[in-house]
């Protein structure tokens, strides 16, 4: 039972049983349950591409420009290198190489959902919208949330850029904030090539 | 309601050390507490309120159906109040009350202060209310116009206030609940409703399994755990990873209904059994979800009234972990009528029943538990003995569903209604009331009154069985679910008229436990600090809870450990209280009840509130996005939103001018990780 002998114990409120600080825990915890997410959306592509709606319908295989999605698919991975620069140049106490490669990711970050943008007005234009067949709003719907997480990222990491200006740059508190925001950074990265196989590569 | 709370809760934290200069109470305090104790208190009260409106609503559907040809409701009226009653129940009431348990219990139980992250507890509250007032909220505003070139029988789809609500079951399956064949808003109530309330689960899932996992007392080894803890955990796991599924599949609901997408269109090739699919692959878990917390109550209170140890506390602990793993591979039992290929068929009856090994191991281990024990037949351990007996009935009659010809014979009749209230108020419900009256002195620190606990239990276990007992027979018999009316000639008024005359007695049974509830927790005897003469951590602090939980953080070195310090075994394995017992018992609450040094705790915050209201209003503006006033509330739902989010990761966690950092302080080191995390459900 409780030690009575012992009025203060050490360690204070601060448990850490598994020995990870509970909010990195509960990102993973999060995140576990986002592969949940777009795993039911990538099935859900995946149901209806093969699937024949008629004639006259447009699928979007038809449209997919390999080449320029290669390149914003790799934009976003090298997104990934300059967080993982963000993250170790914090490690070494570098503040201001922590605040290049904080803006940098999210400039990646950003020219990543503006392709996709491109991409998604590209599309329209040569007639494959929303509600054409549900393969169309299949597609929209996962590349969508994709785009969304992803901005959702850039968000963050604006955030934690921004912090890094003021004198001192980041605290020691935050700079966990950097490891959580980058964990989110690198499962949306995962989840995209994962999107990029599935959904444009093996057609 | 909750002021009458509060009044409570001051004259606790006045006689403890620790003081709070603001917010500690009144109407605001409850607003913006970060207390696990006040939001468990919220989410029990709002859970109850709304079991008062589902059982209502169920009232109603028995006075229809009390005789053949009734005529006291529409046909569309019924359809509302029989899909508003499951959603209520499901979502309103036996999840959020569950909920209440866990916040209430689990830091106690594991020897902690609070949960990892008090803040996000208090978020997945209020978005919790606002998403159960939106879903009613289409009482007024919502519409169910008749579908186009059809209409129900018996009456105007949209001539009454009861006929606006949800109407589509409570599991909206497509097409029915498409754009075609349900035009008007009800639909879309209940499929934003849902998934505001999925936002808030799945951020309070996160949080009790980081809880559990980083949080627990010095030495309470994983299986050391109270069961109940156990349960909370395999909930949580079960919310984190079904959620996402239902989360999509609304989407795709929601798009279809609002955006024009063709997901379940079956005239443009989409998939309508594909939301079968994606809502059972939630659903049956859910069930589970539903389940389980109960399961873990009773396996807390059937040891203590029966004086004896957990009979196979592992396996007790592991059959609960393989229901919920078992769970996710029998979704498909819940569509054999629909036509999915035999083999699938097979499958999955083989795999369903492969659900009652589990199960059964819970059910003997409960009842080696009891076998042999002191038995104290208090109002908990009725309700508890109670839960055992109803749940077998159900469980029993849920195996019959694993039968696939037999399945189809009983599919969309009565005796499927009769299975799962069985399973839902024979034993989830009457495990949580066993909970309720368990933890009662816990919570107001006196006693519930005894005779009317019993006549409570006698009023719901006879009503209970009378009301779901002849459904069986009726569905047998052929008497079809979901409709509002059965002819004279089917000979099913008789059986009909004594599931009316149940209901009732079970709402009164209902009534007698609302006097004792609100009686006993002002005027009730004053309780004894460890009443039962449990073996959990939570009897080991005074009662009612200190504002900290505990003075001394708990050290812990076995199973049930609160009772090694009262008991020793003779040679042959009883128990026999120590001569001492007394005197260490008070010692340990005395010493837990007075803090040596002021000890911080997470402070108040208004953002989380205003994080719920700002969610309910992102759903309003998406379900009127054709509206002129759609797009502003959406945008000014997500800025409301948003900034309260930046608001609160800016927001420092001690009170300003607060310069006693003591060991203890910081349950939540910063704050804006929260926001973070809030910030990415989706």
């Amino acid at each position: 039972m409780a030690d009575i002998a012992h009025g203060h114990e050490e360690g204070g409120g601060h448990h850490q049983l598994t020995g990870i600080d509970s909010r990195k825990l509960g990102m993973w915890v999060f995140l576990s349950s986002e592969f949940l997410f777009f795993g039911a959306l990538i099935n859900n592509y995946l149901l209806f591409k093969g699937r024949d709606f008629g004639p006259g319908t447009l699928y979007p295989v038809e449209l997919y420009d390999i080449p320029f999605t290669s390149i914003s698919s790799f934009v976003l991975l090298m997104s990934s290198l300059t967080m993982v620069l963000a993250h170790s140049a914090l490690a070494r106490g570098d503040q201001d190489q922590t605040k290049t490669w904080l803006f940098a990711t999210a400039l990646l970050g950003t020219i990543f959902v503006s392709g996709q943008f491109f991409e998604f007005g590209e599309f329209i234009l040569h007639g494959l919208k929303l509600n054409i067949n549900p393969a169309a709003s299949a597609f929209y719907m996962l590349t969508g949330f994709h785009g969304l997480h992803v901005v959702l990222g850039i968000l963050m990491l604006l955030v934690l850029a921004f912090k890094s200006m003021r004198t001192g740059g980041l605290s020691e508190a935050e700079g966990l904030n950097v490891e959580l925001v980058g964990l989110y950074w690198h499962f949306v990265d995962i989840i995209w090539i994962v999107i990029f196989v599935l959904v444009y590569l093996i057609q | 309601m909750a002021i009458d709370v509060a009044a409570d809760t001051v004259e606790q934290a006045e006689t403890t050390l620790f003081r709070r200069p603001r917010l500690t109470y009144g109407f605001w305090s409850w607003i913006t507490t970060a207390d696990h104790k006040k939001i468990g208190l919220m989410y029990g009260y709002t859970a109850f309120f709304f079991f008062l409106a589902g059982g209502i609503e169920a009232l109603l559907l028995r006075i229809q159906l009390a005789g053949p040809d009734g005529a006291f409701l529409t046909a569309a009226e019924y359809n509302g109040l029989f899909t508003t009653h499951a959603v209520t129940m499901i979502f309103l009431f036996v999840m959020p009350i569950s909920a209440a348990f866990f916040n209430y219990l689990l830091p106690l139980m594991i020897g902690a202060r609070d949960v990892a992250f008090p803040r996000m507890n208090a978020v997945s509250f209020w978005i919790f209310l606002f998403g159960g007032l939106f879903i009613y909220s289409s009482l007024i505003f919502g519409t169910s116009p008749p579908p186009v070139g059809g209409n129900l029988p018996g009456g105007a789809a949209d001539a009454s206030v009861l006929g606006s609500i949800p109407n589509s079951g409570w599991f909206i399956y497509a097409p029915n609940s498409g754009a075609t064949y349900s035009p008007g808003t009800a639909v879309d109530y209940a499929a934003l409703g849902l998934q505001i309330l999925g936002v808030a689960s799945l951020i309070s899932a996160v949080n009790f399994i980081v809880t559990i996992l980083n949080m627990r007392a010095k030495g309470m080894r994983l299986l050391r755990m109270p069961v109940f803890v156990w349960m909370t955990l395999v909930v949580a796991l079960l919310l984190l990873f079904s959620l996402p599924i239902i989360a999509i599949a609304l989407f795709m609901l929601t798009f279809d209904r609002q955006f024009g997408t063709l997901f379940f269109v079956a005239e443009a090739g989409g998939d309508p059994i594909l939301w079968q699919h994606l809502f059972w692959l939630f659903g049956h878990p859910e069930v589970y979800i539903l389940i389980l917390p109960a399961m873990g109550i009773v396996s807390e209170t059937l040891p203590v009234f029966s004086k004896k140890p957990l009979f196979g506390y592992p396996a007790v602990v592991f059959a609960g972990a393989a229901i919920a793993f078992l769970g996710f591979g029998v979704w498909a039992h819940h569509m054999f009528a629909s036509g999915i290929p035999t083999v699938a068929q097979a499958a999955f009856g083989l795999s369903t029943m492969t659900i009652a090994i589990p199960t059964g191991i819970k059910i003997f281990n409960w009842l080696g538990t009891v076998w042999g024990g002191r038995v104290r037949l208090t109002t908990p351990m009725l309700f508890s003995l109670g839960f055992v007996a109803l749940f077998v009935i159900g469980g029993l009659s849920g195996v019959t569903h694993a039968v696939v010809p037999s399945d189809w014979q009983q599919t969309d009749t009565y005796y499927i209604v009769a299975h799962f209230h069985y399973v839902l108020f024979g034993g989830a419900l009457f495990g949580l009331f066993a909970g309720i009256f368990y933890w009662f002195p816990k919570v107001w620190g006196r006693m519930y009154n005894e005779a009317l606990g019993k006549w409570h239990f006698w009023l719901m276990f006879i009503g209970m069985n009378l009301t779901f007992g002849p459904m069986h027979w009726l569905g047998l018999q052929g008497m079809v679910r979901r409709t509002w009316v059965y002819p004279e000639e089917a000979g099913l008024g008789a059986g009909n008229f004594v599931v009316t005359v149940g209901a009732f007695i079970i709402a009164l049974g209902v009534l007698v436990f609302m006097i004792n509830w609100s009686y006993s927790k002002r005027r009730g005897r004053v309780a004894p600090n460890d009443p039962w003469d449990a073996r959990t951590l939570e009897w080991t602090i005074p009662s009612p809870t200190p504002e900290y939980n505990f003075a001394v953080e708990p050290t812990v070195t076995s199973l049930d450990d609160f009772w090694h310090l009262k008991y020793d075994e003779d040679e042959e394995g009883r128990a026999v209280r120590k001569e001492k017992a007394d005197e260490l018992v008070d010692n340990l609450i005395h010493t837990n009840g007075n803090p040596d040094h002021e000890i911080h705790l997470p402070a108040p915050s208004y953002f989380p509130f205003i994080v719920g209201l700002g969610i309910m209003f992102i759903a309003y503006g998406i379900m009127y996005h054709t509206r002129p006033y759609g797009i502003p509330m959406l945008a000014a739902g997500a800025f409301v939103t948003i900034g309260a989010l930046f608001a609160w990761g800016s927001e420092p966690l001690e009170e300003v001018g607060d310069d006693h950092h003591g060991e203890e302080d910081d349950l939540e080191p910063d704050g804006s990780e929260a926001s973070d995390h809030a910030e990415q459900q989706h």
